[in-house]
């Protein structure tokens, strides 16, 4: 079973005159929870309905879970929320994940179905008609329905967006649960901070390319040291390097925290009064709206 | 075919608990209490009427009150047929279910059968219900009303899977009204068509026959109308026969029904192919 969760080639969609989604090519490994990122209109969603065969690709090629995509039993282990969560109005919560183990052909016993309601707040819901439940216990019921029937890979198309903080936390938690159980994650989310604490891997889309990828200490792996300092002379400035000014503080990145004691020291030697240094890490949103700006700009 | 029968209980739950079903149920009782009632009178006013009139009269009241309910049908079908796609498609409930290990045609399948399903069920009990209603008003029993309500049946199947392909490619209300516009413009093309026949007029008549050729609702319904018709009455009232919209003269051929069968087949298929290639 070494053959990885999610695996697209070269996936293009063009919708009219706009191409939507242009070569994007990207894995999830088993068990491995990957965030798909990028600004509105990347092709985040239809890269995923791509994967599902909810949308056509105009080329490539995607396999889940070993099969391929063109095979509605490459689903059969794939559990999906997707961005527009509907479900049947006139049934009830418990009936419609009975009619997803259904369509699944997975025989979920009555207990686990409601145990899996329970983990999305619902147990004393089951029996009420879906039609009557706010949005959030519509998403909540999605997330439900993409868990009830024992998934080897869960693709989850914005998971928290009717959500209150409660609710993201929960998904938070069901996130870490799924991947300590070996469940591959696809997490498509505009939370980075979400993303951030949740995933093992990140894939960046920008005007339907994978603008980056790879894994948090990969994108995130430069730190800056956040200094405070007084008297600063051009022969300090060199010594900080490629460094950026807020106010009186400068902001130096710095390949290893090792390097620390000798900047400062240098710095002082340099007649340079240090008043603060605080190492410091760019978050995932900075490199995000690099990328993204950088994008624009070229 | 686990799938095609889970999608069909899925269709015929959804007709029975929405307000579809109920509306259909509160329209069809007062069809039938109408009729019932206007039965009773056709008896009671005109006790004048030889027994071949007022057989006559109970015929073409009958046929009358039966296209009422083939309306009804009609359009419940129709409306039912628009959501079950396009509409899913729209408000997202599609997505769940099609990004299971679902092949779409079989869910396109599904969805048919529970509206056949609901279709012809309804047709039979209401279409039986007022046999029933004649019976008891007038003694009038028609002289083969299996294949009447089969007939009847048929055509509600036509019409739903016309408002089933509709639905794969336009919105679920223009689908309803597409389908049920196009069905009455074939009834009253099958009308001018009859009249045109009255009148010896061959390019009139031949409108009536193209139109049931390319959707067999009002060839369905006319051979529907002769089984409920005493075939004495015929030979007796012939004239009246002539370019009637609720009497009809011919016999239903074999080849026809063929027709049917084969077009309802073919936009099946057509609607397949075309929720198939559909991006949701």
């Amino acid at each position: 079973m070494t053959s990885p969760a999610v695996w697209a080639s070269g996936l293009r969609k063009r919708y009219g005159r706009r191409q939507a989604v242009d070569g994007v090519t990207f894995e999830v490994g088993r068990g491995e929870v990957v965030g798909l990122l990028g600004p509105n209109g990347a092709g985040k969603t239809t890269v995923i309905k791509m994967l599902l065969g909810l949308v056509r690709p105009d080329a490539g090629e995607v396999m889940l879970l070993g099969r391929p995509g063109t095979d509605p039993g490459s689903r059969a282990r794939v559990g999906y929320l997707p961005e527009l969560f509907r479900y049947q109005p006139w049934l009830t919560a418990a009936e419609v994940l009975r009619l997803h183990t259904r369509l699944a052909s997975t025989a979920v016993p009555e207990a686990e179905q409601r145990e899996c309601l329970g983990l999305v707040g619902l147990a004393d819901r089951a029996g009420d008609r879906v039609g009557g439940f706010s949005k959030g216990m519509q998403q909540r019921l999605g997330l439900a329905v993409a868990l009830v029937a024992r998934p080897e890979l869960v693709v989850l198309d914005e998971p928290t967006s009717a959500l209150d903080p409660i609710g993201r936390a929960d998904v938070r938690d069901l996130l870490l649960s799924l991947r300590e159980r070996d469940v591959a994650v696809l997490l498509n989310s505009h939370l980075i901070g979400e993303v951030e604490r949740v995933c093992d891997r990140v894939v960046i889309l920008d005007h339907g390319r994978v603008a980056t990828s790879g894994t948090l200490a990969e994108l995130l792996g430069q730190r800056e040291l956040r200094l405070r300092l007084e008297g600063v002379t051009p022969a300090a400035e060199s010594r900080m390097g490629d460094h950026r000014r807020e106010g009186d503080t400068f902001v130096v990145p710095i390949g290893d925290l090792d390097e620390v004691p000798d900047l400062v020291a240098e710095l002082v030697k340099l007649g340079v009064r240090v008043h603060a240094v605080e190492p410091g890490r760019i978050t995932l949103e900075e490199r995000l709206l690099d990328i993204i700006r950088g994008g624009e700009a070229a | 075919m686990r799938i095609v029968l889970t999608i069909a209980g899925l269709t015929l739950r959804e007709a029975a608990r929405r307000r579809v079903l109920r509306s259909l149920a509160v329209l069809t009782i007062v069809l039938l209490s109408l009729s019932a009632w206007g039965f009773s009178r056709i008896d009671a006013e005109f006790g004048g009427l030889t027994s071949g009139e007022s057989k006559f009269a109970a015929a073409l009241v009958l046929n009358l009150v039966m296209f009422g309910l083939s309306l009804i049908a009609a359009l419940g079908t129709a409306f039912l047929a628009g959501p079950t796609v396009a509409g899913e498609a729209e408000s997202g409930i599609a997505l769940a279910v099609l990004a299971r290990p679902v092949r779409r045609v079989w869910v396109l399948l599904g969805k048919w059968l529970g509206l056949v399903a609901f279709g012809a069920g309804f047709v039979a009990a209401a279409g039986a219900a007022q046999l029933v209603i004649v019976k008891v008003t007038t003694g009038y029993w028609p002289p083969d009303p299996a294949t009447g309500l089969a007939l009847l049946a048929a055509q509600t199947v036509t019409l739903l899977t016309l408002g089933l392909l509709l639905s794969t490619v336009i919105s679920p209300m223009a689908s309803g009204v597409v389908a049920v516009g196009l069905f009455g413009a074939t009834w009253i093309a099958g009308v001018v068509g009859g009249l045109g026949k009255a009148l010896g007029n061959e390019s009139v008549e031949r409108i009536g026959t193209v139109s049931q050729m390319l959707l067999p609702t009002d060839g369905l319904w006319r051979g529907a109308m002769r089984s409920f018709q005493d075939p004495s009455l015929l030979s007796q009232f012939s004239e009246a026969f002539e370019g009637h919209p609720f009497l009809s003269a011919d016999p239903l051929h074999g080849a026809y029904l063929l027709w049917a069968a084969v077009w309802v087949a073919l936009v099946l298929a057509v609607a397949g192919l075309a929720f198939q290639r559909r991006d949701l």
